[in-house]
């Protein structure tokens, strides 16, 4: 390898891979982002693609990317701009230069920039650096298309399939960029293609042509060294959110010594979660793809009825229709975990984008006095941590929870110190006994005021629930004034009592000051990176990031009121500010709000956060 | 049969709640009939698992002394689905009605069907809403006069044994409250039968649609309005037991025909409910009084495999053969990396 001329140290980089929503760039960001974490990077990654499969070619709107962020120290965000920015056609160029740092590298398929691909693009003149006023960054025309048809003229491909690889030149290109090896994309291809050595081998030579190519070209691209990350040590893997949450739920399956079944329909962006429990048949587990979201919930609720760890997982729309079922669940106290993958709302909305949006509905979306346990995972992978959480709650307190990450977690990943099962709790259903005479059906414990569980096919047990009011003891149907009085004090007791068993809030940062950030779910990366940055800077400045959301933790109060200011950040219109209002009524919740169907960026929250420190 | 239940009567599977239907509704004999069916079934107590929507007939599981799950509205056969799913063992039954299988359940009811899960689903049809005071069903004879359609409708029923054929229904049936005897007899035969069995209740609403079904309970002329099927048996009805039915090649359709000089007993149809075609079963299904006589008894009864059979079938042979054997195995596997 030829000496480079211009390496920067870094501690940290950001790469976004953009292209057409057929170029294949989601499996190049994750190719790099696997290679880097290999070689002992920590990273985030975001993927963003549009919600049609095949949008126009070459428009704007079929545009795809991924952006990866890699670093030396913890990285717990995608970033918010980019260092190099690989754009394979000018609608990539056009809807991406705006998320390209200052100085930053912008390297373009050159063969891409025809008449026609600049005007699909909404270019107005043949050269979309001037108008888009791209000369304060280094641009690098690369040939990647004809280069690519180059390498593989004597390979005997066909054509299409001969553009197919050309993702492959330009991550050739930026492997050289981060002096990365190629080995483990190699190995990729060879366990990928198995059976086709030709394809195997075409990747290869387009991958190391793109190398080579950049090597030769060294004096155009400045090459970046990000080292290892100082982590704590174990055997890492990647993971996304969606994958961690179904994992999650089959490790509390186990923990609890139930069955896992999942009733779902399939809705964007929660699919994988259904996807990956269908295969983990070879871990015992009963997917089923339900006709609609109804049947999704109804059916998990059957299956709780008969004494499996049930579990449906949706999206924004979906909970929607889950609700009166939802209800149901509250009524006869079975388990069972909702997910919502939240997604730009309302209706159809953004089904392919993130926001939090859905906080209210997942409180309140119900008909009647309808309390629920909400918990929120905060990464890609503490969703394991969560789901497992959910169902450990569902099942020990014998009430529906629901789970709300979001399109972001679900679909970015990041590296995962893989936990070993030993290490979690037993989790205990409160499993009424077989031929106890004295069991009823709505006798409830103490502490949780979880009633037991008795299970078809248990004898002597034999009892009717539904949807009608419960008698406070036996569950037989009771309109009795006082009874319905008691029995929804009972129900908002029960779910109040989960906070007795569930973490305190926690502040990162000091423990009183001038101003704290607070923030639930899949905020936490940007706000945490947002946060230390300025306490680097010496700010005074805290974050208290929620996972409980009802019940919230019991020490609130206590954290809340060593503060001057609060300011609660959402990628919502301010639903858990109005939550918290509701809750701690005696402070005065500023807000930070941003619905645009994207993640905040660290630099707009901290020049926020700046402004409130200097009021 | 019988080996389990044999101490048990239909009284053990009555609970100790006042019944509330009506005086005169029909639930009270079908009721009856199916407290009567459930010890002739090699199935324990513990194991009847009854799960129904919301509707008159819905309040059936709180007068069981089994397993019991009173739903919300339509949801039935998805709740039934996952019981079923969760635990293959159980002997699960759907109680429905007219509004809640046909129109806000209708598209749980097709598919769980379609799926072929191992439900007794017991539609009990009086085409009529009765818990919300008189209004029309999507089974009320066209031009029917309720509460909601004062000047009669104008939409067409839904003819649950055409719907079930059509959802690819392998077992169908048709009984009606009055006749106690046939219905125990069809509940034990869905009972055994393993796959979704829909049983079709003629059911009278003594308040708010009466006489519904008159014509095919009518004491003097129901035996000339109606035909009670048996498989193996030739298709032949009546009081006098003059009556029968052939095939009309030459239309393709059912004919009524007298037994006489023209035609005799071995000119009629046998019945074959064990046949996959469903052709036939669909004419027996569709006829209609006046035109024809109402099918009564299990007009299709074809053996396939069960979806609950197919889960569990697939999780154990997909258990046998992989690596995984718990959950460190799965967080371990594919590409990991030490730090």
């Amino acid at each position: 390898m030829g000496k480079k001329a211009d390496t920067i140290e870094r501690e940290e980089v950001v790469v976004r891979f953009s292209g057409d929503s057929g170029d294949g760039m989601q499996l190049t960001g994750t190719l790099f982002s696997d290679t880097s974490a290999f070689i002992g990077n920590d990273l985030s990654t975001f993927p963003d693609y549009p919600s049609e499969i095949r949008a126009p070619q070459g428009t704007i709107g079929g545009v795809s990317g991924f952006q990866v962020h890699v670093g030396q120290t913890a990285i717990k965000t995608p970033g918010d701009y980019a260092d190099i920015l690989v754009a394979m056609n000018p609608a990539a160029l056009k809807a991406t230069s705006k998320w390209v740092k200052e100085g930053g590298t912008i390297i373009i398929d050159e063969d891409s920039l025809d008449e026609r691909g600049l005007k699909k693009a909404g270019y107005k003149t043949d050269d979309p650096i001037k108008e888009d006023k791209l000369d304060k960054y280094n641009i690098i025309l690369a040939p990647i298309s004809s280069l690519t048809k180059e390498a593989l003229k004597d390979k005997g491909l066909d054509p299409k399939s001969i553009l197919r690889s050309k993702n492959m030149f330009a991550l050739g290109m930026v492997y050289w960029i981060f002096d990365r090896p190629l080995n483990y994309t190699e190995q990729f291809f060879e366990k990928k293609f198995k059976n086709k050595p030709l394809v195997i081998d075409a990747n290869k030579t387009v991958l190391r042509a793109g190398y080579n190519y950049a090597e030769t070209m060294e004096h155009m691209a400045p090459s970046y060294k990000v080292s290892p990350a100082k982590i704590e040590k174990g055997t890492y893997r990647n993971i996304s959110g969606n994958i961690a949450t179904a994992w999650g739920f089959i490790a509390a399956a186990e923990k609890a010594g139930l069955e896992l079944f999942c009733g779902s329909y399939p809705i964007t962006p929660a699919t994988e979660i259904l996807q990956e429990l269908s295969v983990r048949k070879d871990l015992g587990v009963k997917s089923f793809q339900a006709e609609d979201e109804i049947a999704g919930i109804c059916t998990s609720i059957g299956a709780s009825f008969a004494g499996d760890l049930a579990v449906t997982t949706t999206s924004g729309p979906g909970l929607a229709l889950k609700g009166e079922a939802i209800g149901l669940a509250v009524m006869t106290e079975l388990p069972v975990v909702i997910v919502n993958v939240q997604r730009g709302g309302p209706s159809t909305g953004l089904p392919t984008k993130p926001e939090q949006s859905d906080l209210m509905q997942a409180l309140y979306g119900r008909n009647g006095e309808s309390p629920v346990v909400v918990i929120a995972a905060s990464t890609p992978s503490n969703c394991f941590q969560y789901a497992f959480e959910a169902a450990k709650i569902a099942l020990e307190h014998m009430t529906p929870v629901i789970l709300l990450t979001d399109g972001f977690l679900a679909n970015g990943s990041e590296p995962w110190r893989i936990p070993k099962m030993s290490d979690y709790p037993e989790i205990k259903a409160p499993i009424a006994k077989e031929g106890d005479k004295d069991w009823q059906p709505y006798a409830r414990d103490d502490e949780k005021l979880a009633r037991t569980w008795a299970i078809p096919g248990m004898k002597e047990l034999e009892h009717r629930i539904g949807g009608l009011e419960k008698d406070e003891l036996k569950g037989s149907v009771s309109h009795d004034p006082v009874n319905h009085q008691k029995m929804v004090n009972i129900r908002e007791e029960k779910v109040q009592r989960v906070s007795k068993f569930i973490p305190e809030l926690k502040v990162d940062g000091k423990e009183s000051g001038k101003l704290l950030v607070v923030g639930w779910g899949g905020t936490y990366g940007h706000l945490a990176t947002a946060v230390k940055d300025m306490q680097e800077k010496g700010a005074d400045i805290s974050l208290a990031h929620f996972n409980y959301i009802k019940p919230l933790p019991a020490n609130v109060k206590e954290v809340f009121k060593n503060f001057d200011k609060i300011v609660v950040c959402e990628n919502n219109m301010g639903q858990f500010a109005d939550y918290l209002r509701m809750t701690n009524p005696e402070f005065t919740y500023l807000q930070y709000n941003k619905v645009q169907g994207l993640p905040f960026t660290t630099i707009e929250l901290e020049n926020h956060f700046e402004k409130l420190l200097e009021e | 049969m019988a080996e389990i239940q044999n101490t048990l009567t239909s009284k053990d599977y009555k609970s100790d709640q006042e019944v509330r239907w009506c005086p005169g509704c029909g639930d009270h004999a079908i009721m009856n009939a199916i407290q009567r069916a459930l010890p002739e079934l090699d199935v324990k107590k513990e194991d009847f698992a009854f799960i129904s929507g919301i509707g008159c007939s819905s309040r059936f599981p709180y007068y069981m002394n089994t397993y019991g799950f009173h739903s919300i509205h339509g949801r039935a056969s998805a709740i039934a689905s996952g019981v079923k799913v969760a635990n293959p063992k159980l002997s699960v039954w759907q109680i429905t009605g007219d509004g809640d299988a046909m129109a806000i359940g209708g598209n749980h009811f097709i598919h769980a069907i379609r799926r072929n899960i191992d439900v007794n689903i017991i539609l009990f049809n009086n085409e009529i809403y009765g818990l919300t005071k008189g209004q029309y069903s999507p089974t009320s004879k066209f031009g029917a006069v309720t509460k909601t359609s004062p000047y009669g409708t104008v939409e067409h029923p839904f003819h649950p044994g055409e719907l079930v054929i059509g959802a690819q229904g392998k077992f169908f049936a048709r009984s009606i409250d009055s006749n106690l005897k046939l219905s125990q007899e069809i509940f034990i035969e869905a009972g055994k039968y393993h796959g979704a069995s829909v049983v079709e209740v003629l059911q009278n609403c003594v308040i708010y649609n009466d006489k519904t079904h008159a014509a095919l309970s009518d004491r003097e002329h129901k035996e000339d309005r109606t035909i009670i099927l048996k498989h193996g048996e030739p298709m032949i009805f009546g009081k006098d037991r003059d009556k029968g039915l052939i095939l009309d090649a030459e239309h393709l359709k059912l004919k009524v025909v007298e037994l006489g000089d023209k035609y005799t007993e071995k000119d009629l149809l046998v019945h074959n409910a064990k046949e996959k075609n469903p052709g036939i079963h669909l004419m027996l299904a569709n006829m209609r009084y006046p035109d024809y006589p109402v099918a009564f008894g299990v007009i299709r009864s074809v053996e396939a495999q069960t979806y609950d059979q197919a889960v569990s079938k697939q999780v154990e042979e997909i258990k046998a053969k992989s690596s995984f054997k718990c959950v460190d195995d799965l967080l371990n596997s594919g590409t990991t990396w030490e730090v």
